[in-house]
């Protein structure tokens, strides 16, 4: 057994064994750090694969970014867990029901499913030589893909635009401080030097 | 069996890196100390030892044999795991800096993106640690901390794009090797891209919670953040991964702006220098200047500070990564290490 073998299996026995924890955890902030710890093998795995740029983002965006979101709101909310958990065996048959077709399918999908000449052939764009997967994934992105990835991007930007229109108020009768107006002040007409006259004051 | 000898001689490179970086990190806690005593007309710590220079050693020792108290309604494991992780991925981020030319443990290729995902990852501790103490102080500490890692990631992400977009490669030492020029100090990268170098600075400031964005452990608010909780050894993890985290902070200035082992005057006695001592000066100066903003600037407010990263630095990082790509498409000056 090599090292790059005997990586891939604890990194996918650990990400298997947290994903299960992620559902099954009492407390959903452990589910959060379990779907972290997720996460973070996943990106262990891009790494075995060679696409250390990709598990490098996956850690920057989803871990640092994504998941601390998720933290946040799960810390917040007072969720009553028990409560939510009451009507489960209410509603067993029917998830387990669709649990099965899903299950079924995939095992038709994945079990028909081999990678023949004409796939291999079809494989979109090979990494090329002697480039770094940093290199090779920017030429395809800005190149062959260009159209998608922009319109990707105005996608997202429509969706910031929407959150922030969604949530800025904008209060009256608030205090707030302008900077520009603090900033455009002058010492001359804020501090005043006075001579005090002893023993009569001001 | 061929793989043991290359895994053996990288342990034993990590144990050697990890101690001279403990021991560094010693001195650096004394040197914060003693800058920040020597601004306020004090001796700072000057006992245990000569001029005190065991200091850092006899603190150690207090906080290993001291009782760890755990708070009755504390989320356990949760509670211990925070200090572990903070600790671990502090020191992880060492794992790529290059100290002198081929002297980085792991010289990957996505070097830069490694310690961008580390320091995002540190915000885990703390908001665990935050959370698992269940008391208020600690959990308003681990947001506010959240929120101001998180927002002022986001221009050290577009400053660190710039100089890529210079470099044209995300490995460590092929930035210092773009700045190794005839001109020695002046063409390392903190001349051309001048505004980019005091932002990254400023938010490595902001990004290790050092003052004056100490929000998170704003005394005065605060008590003592998200560590008001802790004691003894885990206390000193928390402590220890800071530390760490700074000079992590201090070592990417150096080398994204200040040529890494690059020696500044490029002629003969000063390259005799060692290029692992030129590194540490360089760390040991900019930490200098950390140090003196800890000391002469006071705390900013937490609105302002977020004014500070959202409406100043993202508008101008932004800017800049825009300019700095035109100029050196039009002049085919970039990406030096990719041609």
């Amino acid at each position: 057994m090599t090292v790059a073998t005997f990586f891939f299996y604890l990194f996918s026995a650990v990400m298997i064994a947290s994903a299960f924890l992620v559902i099954t955890a009492r407390n959903p902030v452990h589910s959060v750090l379990f779907l972290i710890l997720a996460f973070v093998n996943a990106a262990g795995l891009f790494v075995l694969l060679g696409a250390e740029f990709l598990a490098m983002i996956l850690i920057v965006v989803y871990v640092g970014a994504v998941a601390v979101l998720f933290l946040f709101v799960v810390m917040m909310l007072d969720v009553d867990f028990a409560e939510l958990k009451q009507g489960f065996l209410q509603y067993l048959p029917i998830g387990a029901t669709i649990g099965g077709i899903v299950l079924v399918e995939l095992a038709f999908v994945l079990g028909s499913w081999t990678l023949g000449t004409v796939e291999t052939a079809h494989v979109p764009t090979p990494t090329p030589h002697g480039l770094s997967n940093t290199a090779a994934l920017g030429n395809v992105l800005y190149t062959q893909y260009f159209y998608p990835f922009e319109a990707a991007g105005l996608v997202l930007l429509t969706a910031m635009i929407g959150a922030i229109v969604l949530t800025l108020q904008h209060k009256v009768g608030v205090k707030r401080q302008s900077i520009a107006a603090q900033n455009a002040r002058s010492g001359k007409e804020t501090v005043e030097l006075k001579k005090v006259p002893s023993r009569a004051g001001l | 069996m061929d793989w043991v000898l290359p895994l053996l001689l990288m342990l034993i490179k990590s144990v050697v890196l990890i101690v001279a970086l403990l021991i560094y990190i010693a001195y650096v806690l004394y040197a914060d100390r003693k800058i920040w005593a020597a601004v306020q007309l004090r001796r700072g710590p000057n006992v245990v030892g000569p001029w005190g220079l065991f200091q850092s050693f006899a603190d150690m020792l207090k906080f290993v044999f001291k009782e760890p108290v755990i708070p009755d309604g504390a989320n356990k494991g949760v509670f211990l795991l925070a200090p572990f992780v903070m600790g671990l991925l502090s020191l992880a981020a060492w794992a790529v800096i290059p100290i002198d030319a081929g002297w980085a443990i792991a010289n990957i290729n996505v070097g830069i993106l490694y310690i961008f995902a580390i320091s995002s990852l540190s915000v885990y501790g703390i908001i665990m640690g935050g959370w698992a103490s269940n008391s208020k102080y600690p959990f308003l500490s681990a947001l506010r901390s959240a929120a101001q890692m998180v927002s002022y990631e986001v221009s050290i992400g577009f400053v660190m794009i710039t100089v890529l977009l210079c470099v044209g490669s995300l490995n460590l030492s092929d930035i210092v090797k773009a700045q190794d020029t005839r001109l020695g100090l002046f063409g390392w990268y903190w001349l051309p891209l001048f505004p980019m170098f005091v932002i990254f600075f400023i938010s490595a400031l902001a990004e290790t919670n050092r003052p004056p964005f100490d929000l998170v452990e704003a005394e005065s608010e605060l008590v003592a953040g998200f560590m008001v909780e802790y004691s003894s050894t885990p206390y000193m993890l928390f402590m220890l991964a800071e530390y760490v985290a700074i000079i992590t902070m201090c070592a990417m200035t150096t080398i994204l702006f200040l040529g890494g082992w690059l020696s500044p005057i490029p002629f003969a006695p000063f390259t005799w220098v060692p290029g692992a001592i030129w590194f540490i000066l360089k760390v040991s100066a900019v930490f200098f200047m950390f140090a003196m903003a800890k000391a002469i600037v006071p705390r900013y407010r937490y609105d302002q500070l977020m004014r500070l990263g959202w409406k100043v630095f993202l508008p101008i990082s932004i800017f800049m990564v825009v300019a700095v790509a035109g100029v050196l498409q039009l002049t085919g000056w970039g990406g030096v290490m990719a041609q």
